[in-house]
């Protein structure tokens, strides 16, 4: 039972206990402008160039891009614009695909993160570095490895089978359900580690003070331990649905060219001959603003989570 | 009281031990409705381990408690009809003080307009109504401690469990609060069962004191049986100010003994059934008074070491001859003589002040 006789509320940092020197930031700031900056503009003035048929652009203002992405105007271009479906079918696929993604992690994530942080003390830290081991190999070659376990005569149908819980080989692979599955792989440390640092901050006296106040594990849980935990789960959510919003590996190797996600929309764009450029950079930034928007929503939601300050 | 009480929780030869630390060692006792009482002990004693196996947070290695007759080892927390007080408060702190002060009441079922309803008396009854729709990070101390009582009584619990709720208060406010505490005891007719290591705080609110030492009852009984006759020389110790005093016994007859001090001053007074041998007489400050000549009962000859100023008294340090260092509290008015130190007196009391201690 740790914490002091008052209940602890984390106020911001008075301006003038930190001093912001100026010259110190400017790493920070540089490092900002190289990276992100500087990437993000190029990305913005590419989606509004003309492309060049072999890949790369002309340098002439365009709007072709987002008007492929949006509207179709016929085979020669000269009907009147009707929505184009192909492309925000794409999105739409990739967003639920991504939270279904980020629902398992969290229903998988969640309790293997509270059950790492109930360990005693000098456990936790094994427990965390193997859930971490996985992920010391290469994405490509799990995702890989992952298809190969799904396969129709591979371990996991051939188990089954010899199990007799089926009869037949069940079909996995190149199914949403794959994509998921291979997603939630992917990315389920993220879900986990911010969880699992939440969990651990959060003081079990207040579990008590619920089951002394009448509450069922249960509603202990939903009343009191997830609100609490709540900033952890939000974080756990945006870093496993960001990455997987804009993964191919997975939806490629394992989703087949049916379930197609904007990944490796954006991925074939820039790839050989065949690429559009400036599509591939419109998509970008449509993604980008729904990520944008995504974490607008979270954030606002974990504001909501702390309460008034 | 003339029909028995009722009991409402008996702890019935309960050990409580963490692997091969053994924190409880087999106690007993009951504790009866409508009453409050307290557990008083030094740090380290238990006496939160009592509680908490009380309430269900820790279960019992050997032994039974018992509730209104019921035996409650099995229950889980949440089902017994227990409610508690942490030392810390434990406030949600996601939740308004109303929210807090309701929440008992939604889990047992009551809808949320009852539950607020009966939440909102209860903060009225802790003179915090006006704070009801803030979060507890923007309460002080001691209006957190008040949501934290008016959190627990508000599902109207037939045992009250209060762990140091006052420890973290100022002394001011402490005080003020354990009048409010008694009082609302005293409203509610809920039995209380309170924790301090605050032996000052045990008499002035408790009915009953459970005195504990090292996981043992050492002594159980009102708070005046408690100071006025306390059993061994912890209780004497711990339970307000005393002097104890190194005797041998030389003779015991119709319960009555003769004890020498160290310098071959003999007193005699009453007797436990085993007196023999060395003991320790237990004699409070303040039931001693001091004389330049042998006054009659009890006369010991010592002599002024200091006087020191406490406010309403003055604490005299004498060397008996030959013996121990004693204390005496004079009472500073103006009709005490004050001795200087050096002064020859003698030290004065009844034989009913002394208490004969055997352990
Ligand atoms: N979980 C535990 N594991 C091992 N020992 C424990 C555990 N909890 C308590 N103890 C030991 O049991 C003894 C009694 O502890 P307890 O908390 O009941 O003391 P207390 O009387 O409430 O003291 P305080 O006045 O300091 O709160 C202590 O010696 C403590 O170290
Ligand atoms: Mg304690």
């Amino acid at each position: 039972m740790a914490g002091g006789g008052v209940q602890k509320g984390r106020g911001p940092v008075s301006e003038t206990y930190a001093p912001v020197r100026y010259p110190l930031l400017v790493p920070a700031w540089a490092v900002l402008l190289v990276f992100v900056a500087a990437p993000v503009a190029m990305m913005l003035v590419y989606s509004f160039l003309t492309k060049e048929f072999r890949g790369g652009v002309i340098w002439e203002f365009s709007l072709a891009a987002y008007d492929q992405f949006f509207f179709d105007r016929g085979l020669f271009g000269d009907e009147p614009p009707r929505i184009e479906w192909t492309y925000i079918t794409i999105f739409w696929r990739s967003i639920w695909q991504a939270g279904l993604a980020t629902l398992l992690s969290l229903l998988i994530g969640f309790p293997t993160a509270y059950f790492i942080a109930t360990r005693p003390k000098d456990t936790r830290a094994i427990w965390v570095f193997l859930i971490t081991i996985p992920y010391w190999v290469n994405l490509l070659i799990r995702t890989v490895s992952m298809r190969f376990l799904l396969r129709e005569q591979g371990p996991l149908n051939d188990t089954l089978l010899a199990l007799g819980v089926l009869d037949e080989p069940l079909r996995l692979i190149n199914t949403n359900l794959a994509v998921q599955l291979g997603l939630f792989y992917s990315y389920l440390p993220f879900m986990v580690l911010p969880i699992y640092a939440a969990v651990e901050r959060y003081n079990f006296t207040y579990s008590e003070a619920a089951a002394d106040l009448y509450a069922t594990k249960w509603a202990t849980l939903r009343r009191v331990v997830l609100p609490a935990v709540k900033p952890g789960v939000i974080a756990g959510c945006i870093l496993v649905f960001v990455p997987s919003l804009g993964a191919f590996l997975a939806p490629d190797l394992l989703g087949g060219a049916k379930n197609f996600m904007i990944g490796s929309l954006i991925e074939e764009q820039f790839k050989g001959n065949a690429g559009n450029w400036p599509f591939g950079a419109a998509a970008s930034m449509i993604l980008l603003t729904l990520v944008l928007i995504a974490l607008l929503v979270a954030t606002s939601l974990q504001r909501r989570a702390e309460g008034p300050r | 009281m003339s029909q028995v009480a009722e009991i409402a929780v008996d702890v019935q030869n309960a050990v409580k031990r963490y692997g091969d630390f053994t924190a409880l060692k087999s106690i007993s006792l009951g504790v009866y409705h409508n009453e409050f009482f307290t557990l008083l002990g030094p740090s380290g004693c238990g006496k939160t381990t009592l509680l908490r196996m009380i309430a269900g947070f820790e279960d019992v290695t050997e032994g039974a408690i018992f509730l209104f007759g019921t035996e409650i080892d099995a229950l889980p927390p949440n089902k017994r009809p227990v409610n508690t007080v942490f030392q810390n408060y434990a406030l949600f702190p996601h939740m308004t003080v109303l929210e807090n002060a309701s929440f008992g009441l939604e889990m047992l079922g009551k809808s949320r307009a009852e539950a607020k309803a009966r939440a909102g008396e209860m903060l009225e009854l802790v003179q915090l109504s006006q704070f009801a729709s803030r979060k507890p990070a923007q309460l002080s101390g001691g209006q957190q401690q008040r949501v934290a009582l008016a959190r627990a009584l508000a599902p109207s619990p037939k045992v009250l469990l209060l762990d140091e709720p006052l420890s973290a208060l100022d002394l001011k406010l402490r005080k003020a609060m354990q009048i409010e505490l008694k009082h609302i005891q005293r409203e509610t007719g809920i039995t209380f069962i309170f924790v301090t290591h605050d032996q000052e705080e045990a008499l002035t609110m408790s009915d009953r004191i459970a005195v504990m030492s090292a996981g043992e009852l050492q002594q159980l009984g009102a708070p005046r049986e408690i100071y006025e006759h306390p059993q061994n020389r912890f209780v004497a110790d711990f339970i307000g100010e005393t002097n104890l005093i190194e005797v041998t016994i030389s003779e015991v007859a119709d319960g009555r003994a003769k004890c020498r001090i160290g310098g071959g001053h003999v007193i005699e007074c009453d007797a436990p059934g085993q007196a023999s041998g060395s003991a320790c007489l237990s004699v409070r400050p303040e039931r001693m008074v001091l004389s330049a000549g042998n006054a009659s009962g009890i006369a010991v000859p010592a002599r002024v070491v200091e006087n020191i100023f406490v406010g309403t008294d003055i604490a005299t340090w004498l060397k008996v001859d030959g013996g121990p260092e004693i204390s005496v509290r004079i009472s500073n008015s103006a009709r005490s003589t004050i001795f200087e130190p050096g002064a020859n007196v003698f030290v004065n009391f009844e034989a009913g002040a002394a208490r004969l201690l055997m352990d």
